[in-house]
């Protein structure tokens, strides 16, 4: 029995890596992906266009913008010099935000009253137009406290923020190891998916039925190269990300590759279910892709899973990236132990389970 | 030289085609439920504003001022607010991702306060792992903590101290939902799947069969071939966009403040483009399982990670901002987010226009140079 799956491995690994092409399909997205998404796939805002209206042209509204010159998040400043001008700049999108300072902003100061400034936003382009504003922020109210020190009114309270795992909340921190886990999503899908769809297409996977094999050893035969070929690509992106990309490893390599092949499990049987409705490759592609677009931006790696309606929060739960994420990311930044790790792997299981279960009854229906 | 167009010709193609696409289920699913369901999951599933984030509460000093300041962040709308007993069960929870970050308030911070030369601290601890949330927890809190300081100070009965403020103002999207952004963007991914990456499965898949040489030794001619495979997907793509964006509208609730016949201008050129990379994809490969890959890193990727729908451009490495401005998917984003939130703002319109013109014909004609070929 174990020579006849290995024979069937065998077959199935030199069938996806036989012709030159089908090599560089497997191998290119990974470098494509690797090279790409760690510096594009960023939430950060640097080097954004700040926009200054200013109708005061008093010193502390010239400190000031001295001030917001200096922040990493803005490398240009404009200069605006009238309402028509404010309204252009922002249609036209060329700044993220407008900052106003009002005629009477510097006299209100000088003369010890509390004064406003106006920032004006790009509604399309809300979330960075929010973190933008919070550097302003942080800025203004240092500027506030420092005032306050010299005129001996400073409050002598404090906030210190601190972020754990990620010091310097340096996005490709969060994106390489999600990396990890969208490859081995992509490719073991494809990989179980469209093979079995080629044979189909083919006329070849009823003499795999009719030989033999059972269905269960079919779909072994057809999981394990699967997941081969993932985690090689996963051993790829996890050493780009610490040599490469000098992200600190601090978890265990066992709990991270004991998450993997359950979530490998799991994957593959959804590929396989995929698979058993699909006649031809063009159908067994869609149906992928139909699928792992929703598990991507519903696995919390977009946004947060928090951000969800209640509803399609517990739907997630069927998702299988999303727990997968989490191993991924808790022992490559937080060290999680092997009691968090459960936490994620329970669901993975009981997902892999299920699928595998239905994909061998749909193989098994059509057998009879 | 004969007429490149018989019409009578193109249209008995035109309807061959079009017979093929009702045909297929596959095209249905990928032109009418696909889109709905990815407007669905951008809809809900992708949103960027935290509104109740879970965040941890530490009162190791449990005085007046200390519990004073645990109201106001009982009070955030933003923050859900779980209490723990020590720092330990709070990182512990973090590390589980039960909460995104945690507040300490330290033993002697009342005692501190009293001080007038001492300085009283709370700390904020957040989870890093996620930067994005990491940010709004800081924001947030910060909020908290400056409103806790006026609201003591004025209790104290001394004069609020001097203070700039600033009043923020989100145009188009007062609200500042990211949703408002993030819907119409991806319209843009879905008319890349539709133009792209279905039209490439399909040409490929008549060159696998060999029809594509059958059509080409007949005396049809390369433009009516060309426009036999562009026109029925063109409608396709067209009426799958007024179908997004009808949804958007009346389901999600997305405003609309530009002119439909704008977006059907823009929309065409864009599907035009689409249209004729895939049709050029599945000409040099006529393989479908290599067109459809090629279709996904070539059209797909890009417009999810380079058109700016949700990652901002000007954040980018100063070469990948370079490569954007190759790809039509960010002049189509661009331009469909300022139609539907701003309206008809001219110079954004005219000069993605322009672009995505550009485009269509290079690829189109690209794809057009390379069906000749393949005739000699």
């Amino acid at each position: 029995m174990f020579s006849r799956i290995i024979t069937l491995v065998i077959k199935e690994l030199q069938a996806l890596l036989r012709d030159p092409q089908s090599r560089m399909i497997l191998i290119m997205p990974v470098l494509l992906q690797l090279g790409l998404f760690p510096f594009a796939a960023t939430l950060e805002v640097t080097n954004n266009t700040l926009a200054v209206f200013n109708e005061d042209n008093g010193k502390a509204s010239f400190e000031l913008i001295q001030r917001f010159a200096q922040a990493q998040a803005f490398s240009e400043m404009l200069m605006l010099y009238n309402e028509a001008e404010v309204r252009e700049v922002i249609d036209n999108q060329q700044a993220l935000l407008v900052i106003r300072f009002p005629a009477d902003f510097s006299r209100k100061q000088a003369a010890g009253v509390s004064s406003n400034m106006q920032a004006l936003l790009d509604g399309r382009r809300s979330n960075s137009g929010q973190i933008a504003l919070g550097y302003i922020q942080q800025i203004v109210q240092a500027y506030n406290e420092e005032n306050l020190r010299n005129k001996n009114q400073l409050s002598h309270a404090n906030l210190i923020v601190r972020n754990r795992f990620n010091p310097n909340l340096d996005y490709v921190r969060h994106i390489v190891p999600s990396l990890v886990a969208i490859i081995t999503t992509i490719s073991v899908l494809i990989v179980t998916a469209l093979s079995v769809a080629r044979e189909r297409e083919q006329g070849t996977f009823d003499q795999l039925l009719v030989s033999p094999l059972t269905p269960g050893m079919i779909m072994i035969g057809k999981t394990i190269p699967a997941m081969l070929v993932a985690m090689v690509q996963a051993t790829i992106i996890l050493l780009a990300g610490i040599f490469i990309y000098r992200i600190p490893f601090v978890g265990s390599f066992a709990l991270l590759y004991t998450g993997m092949v359950f979530y490998i499990l799991a994957l593959a049987g959804f590929g396989l279910l995929i698979s058993s409705f699909c006649n031809t490759q063009q159908q067994a592609f869609l149906g992928v892709f139909s699928f792992v677009m929703p598990t991507i931006l519903l696995s919390g790696f977009v946004s947060p899973i928090e951000n969800m309606p209640v509803w399609l929060q517990y739907l997630d739960w069927l998702n299988p990236l999303r727990h997968f994420i989490v191993i991924v990311k808790g022992v490559f930044l937080k060290d999680i132990g092997l009691f968090e790790l459960l936490q994620s792997l329970w669901p993975l299981l009981v997902i892999a389970t299920g699928t595998l279960a239905v994909a061998n009854w749909m193989f098994r229906r059509q057998l009879g | 030289m004969r007429n490149p167009i018989c019409w009578r010709r193109l249209r008995a193609l035109c309807r061959k085609e079009t017979l093929q696409i009702l045909r297929d289920p596959s095209s249905h699913i990928i032109a009418f439920l696909l889109p709905i369901l990815l407007l669905f999951i951008f809809g809900y599933g992708v949103n960027l504003d935290s509104t109740a984030l879970r965040v941890g509460l530490v009162l190791e000093d449990t005085g007046p001022e200390a519990r004073h300041f645990a109201e106001n962040l009982y009070g955030s709308p933003y923050l859900q607010i779980t209490t723990g007993l020590n720092r330990q069960q709070m990182e512990q929870a973090m590390t589980a991702g039960m909460v995104k970050g945690y507040v300490v308030v330290p033993i002697d911070f009342g005692e501190k306060l009293k001080r007038p030369n001492d300085l009283a601290s709370v700390f904020v601890i957040t989870d890093g792992a996620e930067p994005n949330t990491a940010s709004f927890v800081e924001n947030y809190v910060r909020g908290v903590w400056s409103d806790w300081l006026q609201q003591r100070a004025a209790e104290h009965g001394e004069a609020p101290p001097v203070e700039i403020s600033i009043d923020s103002r989100f145009w188009f999207n007062a609200s500042a939902e990211s949703r408002n952004y993030i819907i119409p963007g991806s319209i843009t991914i879905i008319m890349t799947v539709i133009g792209t990456l279905l039209t490439s499965l399909v040409v490929a898949r008549e060159w696998e069969r060999g029809t594509m040489e059958a059509l080409l030794a007949s005396p049809m001619t390369r433009t009516e071939l060309l426009l036999s495979k562009l026109l029925p997907y063109y409608v396709l793509g067209i009426t799958s966009l007024f179908l997004c964006v009808a949804v958007s509208v009346w389901f999600l609730a997305v405003p609309f403040r530009g002119s439909l016949l704008v977006l059907w201008g823009i929309g065409t050129l864009f599907l035009a483009s689409s249209l004729g990379l895939g049709l050029l994809l599945s000409t040099l490969l006529r393989n479908q399982f290599n067109a459809a890959q090629a279709a996904l890193n070539a059209a797909f990727l890009p417009a999810l990670m380079l058109s700016g729908f949700v990652y901002e451009i000007r954040s980018m490495p100063t070469v990948i901002q370079a490569f954007t401005y190759l790809i039509p998917a960010r002049y189509f984003v661009t331009a469909i987010q300022t139609i539907f939130q701003a309206g008809n703002v001219w110079p954004i319109i005219v000069s993605s226009g322009l672009f995505l013109l550009l485009a269509s014909v290079f690829f189109i004609g690209l794809a057009a140079l390379k069906t000749r070929r393949r005739l000699d």
